[in-house]
């Protein structure tokens, strides 16, 4: 099958400075791919080759099987994106807006109806004929996601989709994200900084590091439930860490800082795990479970020592 | 193409800030012609002060034709930073706002957003233009009536017939709006190279500053590069009001003195034009959208 896009050894210089560095990777139909990387780590400037923004310096690009340099129009077409804060014009309204980049997009013109009804997708249809100048930060980000979604593409990128929103409103891109590849059978590639965003939409990922690549693998792989870590606080974690070291939890303790209480377990130890620690009569203020790969993220985008020790 | 021009014209006359223009030009020219209006008369005697002493002039010396020649005198100057708030903005403005980077991930060419752009630009203009057209030349007919003109020059007087004015102004203002354009051009071309307005409106009009010193400055050294200014050409629209005479001393109906050399600064300008515009794509495609 025919990847939706193949980056191979992409490369960009900008004078001295190696943004991003022979990567290589590749996403298929369907995928909502996530695109991990801290800030400054390349994701930004290999989204923007993606769409053409930028000039690669070295490496190439098929997106649709086709030569990203030969068949710019023809790719962009079908290709819907957010670049990091969507910025619109100001001056215009919300629909006004959308119907400008809808013509620009070459689309077939849509009835009011049906750009209302994207306006609604992204809760902004109340807002649909208010200047953008008016909206928060969060409601431009919506505004750009039924941009990117008007002319109905079949790639949709999006850099940093959640930045500046509320709550409530990363929980609606989210869904919005899963719908559309779920139930619309879009491919999906989304950028950010965050492991807990990504983790919880995407099916495949790629962690990259000072523009090269660290891990590319499939997300329920590299999500492995086996490897979960337990943060525990009490009320006196240095007499906790003692009672553990002696109980049959002490091989799953973590070297940590000190008073720091860390455990590596399968997820399904967690029930009996909690029911030991009131056993022990140690006084629990919090149990937080968190997955490995968070950890790992932390430690390969801060030293790439580490890299290896997961990956084996 | 078209669809993407329609766009632009759109964004444009959308924006609060293009009416500034319209409304800036609409009050310098009521000024003038209220000016002229109510003590005009005495403009008129100041200005025919030395001919009066010897020549008895009469008729309605300052009528509408007049009037627009006064006018244009004036504000042709101050038009380029008018135009240069607009084309200046073009592709800073975008990226300032962050559209740009939006806009070229559509299914456009860099080449066609830059005709599109400039082709808005040069509506924009000679819009701008039509605009003052209508209030120097006919409110000012309207308000001072029609005669002969007089063009006062320096040591003589041409005085062209009322019949033979009118065609001379429709050139004038079509050579004016090549000049404009050079200046939209200019604008245009150094907006690529910024991330906000400010910094190519600035250095757009220090530019023109510059050479529109150098261009009046009557200095052996600065006349070697005289012609190769296009300060030096955008007054060329004064020559379409300089007539032939006959041996009667008679102003010749139809005839320009030296049409070769307005022709040759319509050329000049047009040149710049395709030049800048030429290299604003080239620059365009190459450039790497950060912002």
């Amino acid at each position: 099958m025919t990847p939706i896009i193949k980056v191979s050894n992409l490369t960009k210089k900008f004078k001295d400075l190696v943004a991003v560095d022979d990567l290589s990777f590749t996403v298929q139909k369907g995928d909502v791919y996530g695109f991990l990387g801290q800030n400054g780590a390349g994701k930004s400037t290999t989204i923007r080759m993606l769409l053409t923004l930028i000039e690669p310096t070295q490496g190439t690009i098929e997106i649709f099987g086709l030569d990203l340099r030969t068949h710019r129009k023809e790719i962009l077409r079908q290709v819907g994106a957010v670049i990091e804060k969507p910025d619109v014009y100001k001056y215009l309204t919300a629909y006004e807006n959308l119907v400008l980049f809808l013509k620009i997009s070459g689309a077939a013109k849509a009835s009011k109806q049906k750009l209302m009804e994207q306006l609604d997708l992204v809760g902004l249809a109340e807002r649909a004929h208010s200047k953008v100048k008016t909206f928060s930060q969060g409601m431009k980000q919506r505004l750009g996601v039924a941009i990117a979604l008007s002319h109905d593409p079949q790639l949709i990128i999006l850099d940093e989709p959640t930045n500046g929103l509320d709550p409530q409103g990363i929980a609606d891109i989210r869904n919005l994200i899963l719908m559309l590849s779920q139930k619309m059978n879009k491919t999906v590639v989304v950028s950010s900084h965050l492991l807990s965003e990504i983790e919880l939409i995407a099916n495949r990922l790629l962690i990259i590091d000072k523009g090269q690549k660290l891990v590319e693998g499939a997300a329920a792989e590299l999500f492995d439930p086996a490897q979960t870590v337990i943060e525990v606080e009490t009320l006196n974690n240095a007499q906790a860490i003692q009672l553990l070291e002696q109980s049959e939890w002490s091989a799953m303790l973590q070297p940590a800082s000190a008073n720091e209480i860390i455990l590596k377990m399968d997820k399904k130890q967690i029930p009996s795990f909690h029911q030991s620690l009131v056993q022990m009569n140690i006084p629990v203020l919090s149990l937080q479970p968190r997955h490995s790969l968070e950890d790992y993220f932390l430690k390969v985008t801060t030293g790439k020592q580490h890299v290896e020790a997961f990956t084996n | 193409m078209w669809k993407l021009l329609q766009i632009e014209l759109f964004k444009i006359f959308k924006r609060p800030r293009t009416y500034i223009s319209f409304a800036a030009i609409t009050a310098l020219v009521g000024l003038i012609q209220m000016g002229l209006y109510i003590d005009g008369k005495s403009y008129v005697e100041f200005m025919l002060r030395d001919l009066s002493m010897s020549f008895e002039i009469e008729g309605n010396i300052l009528n509408g034709y007049l009037v627009c020649y006064i006018i244009l005198q004036l504000l042709l100057v101050h038009v380029p930073l008018l135009i240069t708030l607009i084309a200046a903005d073009l592709i800073s403005g975008e990226a300032n706002m962050g559209t740009l980077r939006l806009l070229l991930t559509k299914p456009v060419s860099r080449t066609e957003v830059i005709f599109a752009k400039f082709g808005a630009a040069t509506i924009y203009t000679l819009l701008l233009l039509v605009w003052m057209a209508i209030l120097a030349l006919f409110v000012s007919m309207a308000l001072f009536g029609t005669d002969d003109m007089l063009n006062m020059k320096s040591g003589y007087i041409v005085q062209m017939k009322s019949y033979d004015v009118f065609w001379r102004y429709a050139c004038a203002f079509g050579f004016a709006a090549l000049a404009m354009l050079t200046v939209a051009a200019l604008g245009f071309f150094l907006s690529l190279f910024a991330e906000n307005s400010i910094g190519p409106i600035v250095a757009t009009m220090s530019i023109i500053l510059v050479f529109t010193i150098l261009s009046t400055l009557d200095i052996p050294f600065f006349n070697a590069i005289k012609p190769y200014l296009f300060t030096t050409h955008m007054i060329g629209w004064k020559g379409f009001f300089d007539v032939k005479v006959s041996e009667d001393n008679e102003a010749i109906i139809g005839s320009v003195q030296n049409l070769g050399k307005v022709l040759q600064a319509a050329g000049i300008l047009v040149l710049h034009i395709v030049g800048l515009l030429i290299a604003s794509v080239i620059v365009f495609k190459r450039k790497d959208v950060l912002s």
